[in-house]
């Protein structure tokens, strides 16, 4: 098993073989949760600092508690309670958590490129859990451990990623996965979120999702943020439900076998329609379970290198 | 003083002139030009080995003095201006506040007659605190001393205030420069809209935006009859509308700088914010199309939008960095080793793109040529040195230059203002 990386900026960094010791270390992992005691003490004695300057309730309780379940020590800060606020630039921020000696900052930006910008001038280990419309590493590696439980390999699996692409930064980070193992991409959704130029990320495209569903594998809805109508990305709600709203009449295109997932948080009745996403082909909850144990490899695999030495 | 330069290899594009002249200086004049001058009492430099050219003129500087002279100010961004080998520059009215009257006019007059060791010409602003809504006092503006006009990063939005501007400009006989940008298209963007964008997970600005505000400009130029220089193209849309509105005689002239020809929207890669700038870097076929256009002439004239911003200003997040970066003191070497060293033009064609053609844009009389009687502006240029770019040799006050480390070929030695030494590189030696 060989990690050499000190940081997680992104997918685009990683080969297929780390992305596997992820995904093994990720299961090995995943029954930690459902014991009594949810505790294993191999990060015991290490300073994580979460460092969120977006909302999240998903990602950031994900790393918590992934870290908690490692026995390690983490704290989290928002934006509101950073001297972001007060006017501090960001790298004074960072370098002033930095001067606490924490083991890992976990980064969370709208900018593109702010964990990158973090490893200028930091000495700790970088995680992106989320940079702008840039990448969101540790969700695609979560949504690539739970097709690979259920579909056993990504060789030639027909993933569809529907909706705004432009603005997902969790698209491009599962394009990036998917293609390095060896799936099928077809991106989905209207031209103004999907410009032409992302076939050259190797992937198809497709603006029709009634052609492009057709024997599906997996289907992954992105959220649509509704302030995107304003500056006419959509022209309603409505119009874009019509069109890529994912109904069951349309998943009936699909595979039988096909799994609907989902980042979260999602738009009941509009990307998805509700009984899709609370349907039993959903595993949008198993995405969310599954992130734990990812992010518990991530840690691991990034900061328990000495004690994993030790062991061997 | 006289000063007498020595055996120089003398390129005067104006008159056809390529051949080793010495050059008699005095009063801030050229008083002779001969094979051989024998003269008492003038200094003397020996130009063997080197190129004796006009003087270079950058139409596109920013000094930010007034307002922001943590920045630059005149004082520092001349210096760093006569260094870089250039004798005038054209200074951007985006000062705070605004060059849109006489007063800051002449007090950028004043400063610079005081403290400045190059020329400097104030461009002012088209309409009154570059808004877009009001016309400036152009008459009364050109009274004092600015030299031409342009809105710069602030693009006249409403085609019916550039119509009047251009009809204005041409009954005064000046020259409206324009930052072509259609800001709706280009909305929050922060890099060139494409496939690196998408990549880099950036917002993007699309050529189109460019593009659409060159076409209406030289459709408003041909129906004022009036002139229009486009500053810092950068996309090939935008080059193609300029060759079109040239075929049709449309008193168009275009720009381009050092950084949309040698860089391209790929380099964003590790989000350095010294590769942000307005317009962005573009794609390689854009590049390749200023290129094209240089060569074919489409392109005038070559500039370096010289934007400087304090180190903590561009220490940030990509997006909140400031557009712009530094540029007088590595434009010259970077078009000698790429432009004329790698052969894609000629020494005589690069001379005409940096002095001739600016001065007879901005209507510089004397300057832009060397003859008897022309200001003795010079820019002394060793064609074999080589350096490495180095932002702390600097004399501007900023340090937001994306060349650090690169090793070029070429470089200004000389630069003589008015028949003045304004800045002398360490390895040349004068009596």
């Amino acid at each position: 098993m060989a990690f050499k990386h000190k940081h997680l900026l992104g997918i685009q960094t990683l080969g297929p073989s780390d992305i596997t010791t992820v995904l093994d270390t990720a299961e090995s992992f995943c029954n930690i949760s459902t014991r009594e005691i949810k505790k294993v003490p191999i990060l015991r004695g290490k300073i994580i600092i979460n460092l969120f300057f977006e909302p999240s309730t998903r990602t950031l309780s994900s790393f918590e508690l992934a870290a908690k379940r490692l026995s390690a020590d983490i704290i989290s800060l928002n934006k509101q309670s950073s001297s972001v606020i007060k006017g501090e630039s960001l790298k004074d921020t960072i370098k002033n958590l930095e001067a606490m000696n924490p083991d890992s900052l976990i980064i969370r930006h709208s900018a593109a490129g702010v964990p990158y910008f973090a490893t200028t001038f930091c000495q700790s280990h970088i995680i992106n859990a989320g940079d702008g419309a840039h990448e969101h590493p540790t969700q695609a590696l979560l949504d690539a451990l739970t097709i690979r439980q259920k579909k056993k390999s990504f060789k030639n699996l027909k993933v569809l990623i529907v909706g705004d692409i432009l603005h997902s930064r969790v698209a491009r980070s599962n394009i990036f996965l998917l293609k390095k193992m060896g799936a099928r991409v077809v991106l989905v959704g209207p031209p103004s979120l999907l410009p032409a130029e992302f076939k050259k990320f190797g992937v198809e495209i497709d603006y029709d999702f009634d052609r492009a569903i057709k024997k599906a594998d997996v289907i992954m809805m992105l959220r649509i943020q509704l302030e995107r109508q304003k500056k006419n990305y959509f022209p309603s709600i409505r119009e874009y439900r019509n069109l890529y709203g994912l109904t069951e009449k349309r998943f009936r295109r699909a595979k039988k076998n096909a799994i609907i997932m989902h980042p979260g948080p999602i738009n009941r009745g509009v990307e998805i329609s509700a009984d899709m996403a609370d349907s039993a082909k959903s595993v949008i909850l198993k995405q969310v379970e599954n992130g734990i144990a990812t992010r518990m490899a991530v840690l691991y695999l990034l900061l328990g290198g000495k004690e994993r030495e030790a062991i061997n | 003083m006289k000063l007498l330069i020595k055996n120089g290899r003398v390129i005067d594009p104006s008159s056809r002139t390529d051949e080793s002249l010495d050059l008699l200086l005095d009063k801030g004049r050229i008083v002779d030009i001969k094979t051989k001058i024998k003269t008492d009492g003038a200094k003397v430099i020996d130009a063997s080995r080197l190129v004796i050219a006009p003087g270079f003129i950058d139409m596109h500087v920013h000094l930010r003095d007034p307002g922001q002279e943590d920045k630059e100010t005149i004082a520092t961004g001349s210096l760093a201006a006569a260094k870089g080998g250039f004798t005038s520059i054209a200074c951007m009215p985006n000062t705070h506040p605004v060059n849109d009257n006489r007063g800051v006019t002449e007090y950028i007059l004043s400063e610079a007659n005081k403290k400045a060791v190059v020329n400097i010409f104030p461009v002012a602003s088209i309409t009154k605190g570059q808004k877009g809504k009001e016309l400036t006092d152009m008459a009364d503006l050109i009274d004092a001393g600015a030299i031409a006009f342009s809105d710069d990063g602030h693009p006249v939005e409403n085609s019916d205030t550039m119509r009047r501007a251009l009809e204005y400009a041409k009954i005064l006989n000046t020259l409206i420069i324009d930052h072509c940008e259609d800001k709706n298209l280009s909305g929050q963007g922060v890099m060139n809209e494409g496939y690196y964008s998408y990549l880099y997970g950036l917002r993007g600005i699309p050529g189109s935006s460019e593009e659409i505000m060159v076409a209406r400009d030289v459709i408003l130029a041909e129906k004022a009859e009036a002139r229009i220089h486009i500053a810092h193209l950068s996309v090939k849309g935008a080059v193609d509308i300029v060759k079109e509105a040239k075929k049709k005689r449309i008193k168009v002239t275009a720009e381009v700088t050092p950084h949309h020809l040698f860089l391209n929207d790929s380099c964003i890669e590790t989000y350095n914010t010294n590769l942000k700038m307005n317009p962005p870097l573009r794609s390689k076929e854009d590049t390749q199309a200023l290129i094209k256009g240089i060569q074919e002439g489409v392109v005038d004239v070559l500039a370096t939008d010289h934007a400087p911003h304090t180190p903590d200003e561009k220490d940030v997040e990509f997006d909140q960095a400031p557009f712009g970066i530094n540029g007088l003191e590595t434009a010259v070497s970077l078009f000698l080793d790429r432009l004329v060293d790698k052969k894609i033009i000629s020494l005589k064609r690069f001379i005409e793109m940096i002095s001739t053609s600016p001065a007879l844009i901005l209507e510089l009389e004397n300057k832009g040529k060397i003859c008897i009687g022309a200001d003795a502006d010079l820019t002394l240029l060793d064609l074999h040195k080589e350096i490495i770019i180095d932002v702390d040799t600097f004399k501007s006050k900023s340090r937001n230059n994306p060349f650090q480390g690169w090793k070029l070929k070429g470089m200004p030695v000389i630069t003589i203002v008015g028949g003045k030494i304004a800045y002398s590189s360490s390895s040349i030696k004068s009596k």
